[in-house]
């Protein structure tokens, strides 16, 4: 368990002139031991690459990485103690299940007795131990993953342990399944535990807190509800949820907005700076509201979709299209209809170049 | 264009890939097929191409037999998960190719209009190793929607994208499905995505299909257990149950809930109830479920809690960000009227009452 | 609706060519073979049908199962020397960039030389009055003769054997090591496995298909030589390297023989079938857990 702190930057020429240059911009950053991370971003946005750095499969081209104040950034990966588990099952095909979790204790020349204790507590966590004897070639992809975890946890002076997009080939129904016991692995353990995805779910449920990144730059850092309901950046708004937030162009004025020509008023006591901003709403709280309340606006209804737990509807404003999340027990508008949406709420954001505007309130 | 497929099977020496199955797609509509890996979905879409023959039953066209028609003949695109696209021509090439081999005119043209219409124009000088995952699918989508077969198969075709960019593309896809008149089969594994596709569902499992019919309903009306777990996620809440003397249920042998029951049904049931279903606050008629909360999972604006109860255990799906301790109390709540009552061997005895 | 047949029969048309072919050069005269296996061809025009006898005869000679096991020594010791030795250059050649394709080519240049000349190649390098090696061993102090002394042939024919095909089995292993993803090299080092570790328990399962091919190709073609022995050494001293093929030649077309020479070549052809059969069956049983790898 260790406190990891980076400060660096990675690119892909020696003398990089523009941001093009650089795989990971410089950033800043610290994992708090025994903390859950999610790095979170489209392909190509750089997180596969620092978690390679964190891992010490890649050396930053400049920087520093430090373990618990320890400058460890040209050390391998087993000098740093970390365990990684990858995208695809990575397991040794001619060892049974328990010789592929007592590999790296092997290694490590570790007495017989402790290994033997170890790698029945690991299996029994991991639910395992039924097939402890049997070859790991012949099990199920979710079963190999576990092995694939399971050989990570079972050394117990482990610093970190990183996953590199571990759900790809999992099927949905087993999924839920490997979350949780993730979760609860980092309950039992209190690992630092570091996971790359692309899907915004997995992140969200897996992470205390969730490293939003695009293009190299680390946007947003934060829990799953501020990154929720707050986030700093139009990216992260929508990337974040699904579907992402709802963005409108609107002109800042005193006292309220104004969108498609139309005033609309703030209730609580918030002010922006005048120009021109942009409205964003998340579709689950986007609401229906009443002509004339001074908050809403008329939208035209093009699809309805019954999602089983939810609708979801899509609407036409002037030219642009919202989504809204209504709830189960109504029913819901049908297509053409002409709706009221509540653009002004507590959880309406405003954005200026992209960044979040607080509003002096 | 009615394709048909009736009894079909598939058989590869001693293992079945399909047992005996009829399906009729909806014309011009979308249908997909869900279930999960290996649970034979590749091989009906092969069936239904004319990429493999089935081993017994019939394919018919419109009334025709093509059974034993080679796919050449037949008239289908097909897109597959892993971005297909002639690695030695250019997009444009690619996309007119089943053009050229038609011997159409204007091609030029209409390649072009089909890389607008999937925001692909700027590339279309370009090898398809040159693009990123999701620009080589849209070409390959290009391509088949330039074929204008009036079946189209689809084959997982974003299950290599990213998350986000799944999203946009399923959208554009809903969209050029709608405004086309092609019957269109999608396959995927996950429930999600066939709800958000819409249209018809077959849903099926371990080579057999279970059911087919408008997405909702499938949904909302699982036929059988099997169903039901497999068009869930997550997971549906499953509990054992017997009739008991007050003409209610007992459940998982520790708690009592009024419900009404068929008097044909037999003595051991299992109910189930989505996630959606559990509730924190208590409605009129709910019966409260006393449990203890083990694990709480924040996606987005809803909150996954897993909790362990006297009735099993649950997850619950509740609409807002709440935080729970580990090991809180906390008291779910569901309308009995609105639970699944399934056979203890599988097929749906109750559905839910006054709901969709 | 009943079962179906394949359907495409154009398939069968396309393929005739080959079949003929086939047959004219491979399956008319293996037929004649064994149509000679059975006779005694007296001249020309006399033969006689004499069943089994030429087989029986054949199996009783000595001098054929002492040809036998010179062979099956030669080819387990090529097995033994090349296919580690084959594993060991694939895993020294570099894996990217200019590098690799400057190594493969020099790797691979001993393959293109015509047998015969590899044959005469290694005749010159082992002379001690115009040939390097066999002026430096005698500069050395070695009396080495390859005409002269049996031991020495023994090892010239199979240096001569690994230097030129070992290549082979290092370009079949360097594929098959190229097609393991690097996380497997990435897990290894996280989990501190020492670099016999990597080799014993990744590289090596992983290569399990082109290793398979290469012991068999090895093995067929070691079991078969004829024209590398016997540019370099006659067959001899005496009958130190001769080995089956040229044992088969003599009888067939240096005595005429053509009885005999049928019916062992015919034999000659099973014993390779059985022992690429055995061989195959064997590796494949290794490897059956393999299939359920590729699927994830």
């Amino acid at each position: 368990m260790a406190l990891i702190e980076l400060d660096l930057a990675h690119a892909y020429v020696p003398n990089p002139r523009s941001d093009d240059d650089y795989a990971l911009l410089p950033l800043k950053m610290a994992f708090r031991d025994g903390g859950a991370y999610a790095l979170l971003g489209p392909s190509g946005c750089g997180k596969t690459t620092m978690l390679n750095i964190i891992s010490g499969l890649l050396v930053p081209s400049q920087g520093t990485v430090r373990f618990d104040g320890r400058d460890v950034t040209r050390d391998s990966p087993q000098r740093r103690n970390i365990a990684q588990v990858f995208q695809f099952p990575v397991i040794y095909d001619t060892m049974t299940v328990a010789q592929n979790l007592a590999f790296p204790l092997r290694n490590r020349k570790v007495p017989e007795a402790e290994i033997r204790q170890r790698v029945g507590r690991i299996a029994e966590m991991l639910e395992l131990s039924g097939q402890l004897d049997h070859r790991a070639a012949g099990l199920s992809a979710d079963q190999k993953q576990k092995i694939s975890l399971g050989r990570g946890l079972v050394r117990s002076d482990v610093s970190a342990v990183l996953f590199d997009e571990p759900l790809t080939v999992i099927d949905p129904h087993l999924k839920w399944q490997l979350r949780r016991k993730l979760k609860q692995i980092h309950h039992e353990l209190k690992l630092t535990l570091i996971y790359v995805t692309h899907d915004q779910v997995e992140a969200l449920t897996f992470a205390d807190e969730v490293v939003v990144m695009s293009r190299g730059r680390a946007v947003q850092k934060g829990a799953a509800e501020d990154l929720f309901e707050r986030p700093a950046h139009t990216f992260v708004g929508h990337f974040i949820g699904s579907p992402g937030m709802n963005f409108l162009p609107a002109q800042a004025v005193r006292g309220g907005v104004l969108v498609n020509e139309q005033p609309l008023a703030f209730q609580e006591d918030r002010r922006l700076p005048e120009g021109p901003v942009k409205l964003g709403i998340r579709p689950e709280y986007l609401r229906m509201g009443q002509p004339g309340d001074g908050r809403s606006l008329p939208a035209r209804v093009s699809r309805v979709q019954d999602i089983g737990t939810y609708f979801l509807l899509t609407c036409e404003l002037g030219g642009h299209t919202l989504k809204s999340r209504l709830g189960a027990e109504a029913a819901p508008p049908s297509v053409g209809d002409t709706v009221h949406l509540r653009l002004l709420d507590a959880h309406t954001c405003f954005y200026r170049d992209e960044q979040l505007v607080e509003g002096t309130a | 264009m009615q394709l048909s497929l009736e009894a079909i099977t598939k058989s590869v020496g001693r293992s079945v890939h399909l047992y005996p199955m009829s399906l009729s797609p909806v014309p011009g509509a979308v249908t997909v097929l869900l279930g999960a890996t290996q649970a034979g979905k590749t091989s009906l879409m092969r069936v239904m191409a004319g990429l493999d023959t089935a081993s017994s039953g019939g394919v018919l066209v419109d009334g025709q037999d093509v059974t034993r028609q080679s796919v050449r003949m037949r008239n289908v695109a097909m897109v597959y998960q892993q971005f297909v696209n002639y690695p030695s021509m250019t997009v444009a090439q690619n996309i007119a190719s089943p053009l050229r081999l038609r011997g159409e005119r204007d091609i030029d043209t209409r390649v072009r209009a089909l890389a607008a219409r999937l925001h692909i124009e700027p590339f279309l000088d370009r090898l398809p190793a040159e693009l990123s995952g999701g620009q080589q699918q849209r070409v390959a989508l290009a391509r088949a929607l330039a074929k204008q077969a009036p079946l189209m198969l689809l084959d997982e075709p974003l299950v290599n994208l990213d998350y986000k960019l799944r999203e946009e593309l399923r959208e554009e896809l809903t969209h050029l499905f709608a405004s086309g008149d092609a019957t269109v089969v999608y396959a995927t594994t996950e429930p999600g995505e066939a709800l958000l596709l819409g249209g018809h569902t077959a849903v099926m499992d371990a080579g057999e299909l279970l059911q087919y019919g408008p997405t909702a309903e499938v949904f909302h009306r699982p036929q059988s257990l099997r169903v039901a777990r497999a068009f869930s996620d997550p997971p549906m809440n499953l509990m054992a149950a017997r009739r008991n003397a007050q003409g209610g249920v007992r459940v998982a042998d520790s708690v009592d809930w009024p419900l009404d029951l068929p008097a044909q049904a037999d003595d051991g049931f299992v109910l189930g109830i989505r996630a959606g279903g559990l509730r924190a606050r208590a409605l009129p008629g709910d019966v409260a479920i006393a449990s203890r909360v083990e694990l709480a999972e924040i996606a987005g604006s809803d909150t996954f809690v897993h909790v362990s109860s006297d009735v099993g255990e649950l997850v619950a799906q509740l609409v807002g960000v709440h935080k729970f301790e580990l090991g809180a109390r906390l008291t779910l709540h569901l309308n009995p009227d609105h639970l699944f009552v399934f056979d203890a061997r599988g097929p749906l005895v109750r559905a839910p009452q006054g709901v969709r | 609706m009943t079962n179906h047949k394949p359907v495409n029969q154009k398939a069968w048309w396309l393929v005739l060519p080959v079949i003929l072919c086939v047959a004219f050069s491979a399956v008319l005269p293996l037929m004649t073979v064994v149509n000679y296996s059975v006779q005694d061809i007296i001249s020309p025009q006399r033969r006689v049908f004499v069943g089994t006898e030429w087989f029986v005869m054949v199996m009783r000679d000595t001098e054929l199962h002492l040809a036998l096991w010179r062979q099956i020594q030669f080819s387990l010791a090529v097995l033994l020397i090349e296919i580690p030795l084959g594993i060991a250059l694939a895993l020294s050649m570099p894996a990217a960039g200019w590098r690799a394709s400057v190594v493969l080519v020099i790797v691979a240049l001993s393959l293109l030389i015509p047998w015969n000349v590899v044959g005469t190649i290694w005749q010159i390098f082992g002379r001690s009055d115009i040939g390097l090696l066999g002026h430096t061993l005698l500069k050395l102090g070695v009396d080495y003769s390859y005409t002269g002394n049996p031991q020495h042939a023994w090892w010239t024919v199979l240096i001569m054997d690994v230097w030129h095909w070992t290549p082979l089995v290092a370009l079949l292993a360097y594929a098959g090591l190229r097609s393991i993803p690097d996380a497997y090299y990435q897990a290894a080092r996280i989990d501190g496995a020492s670099q016999w570790a990597v080799f014993r328990y990744i590289q090596l399962p992983k290569m399990r298909g082109v290793l398979m091919i290469a012991v068999l190709l090895r093995f067929m073609d070691s079991f078969m030589i004829y024209t590398e022995p016997f540019v370099l050494t006659g067959g001899g001293p005496g009958n130190a390297t001769t080995f089956l093929s040229q044992y088969l030649t003599t009888k067939a077309v240096g005595q005429f023989d053509l009885g005999p020479a049928a019916a062992f070549s015919l034999i000659y052809f099973f014993i390779i079938l059985l022992f690429c059969f055995v061989l195959y069956n064997w590796m494949q049983s290794l490897g059956t857990s393999d299939k359920e790898q590729g699927h994830a």
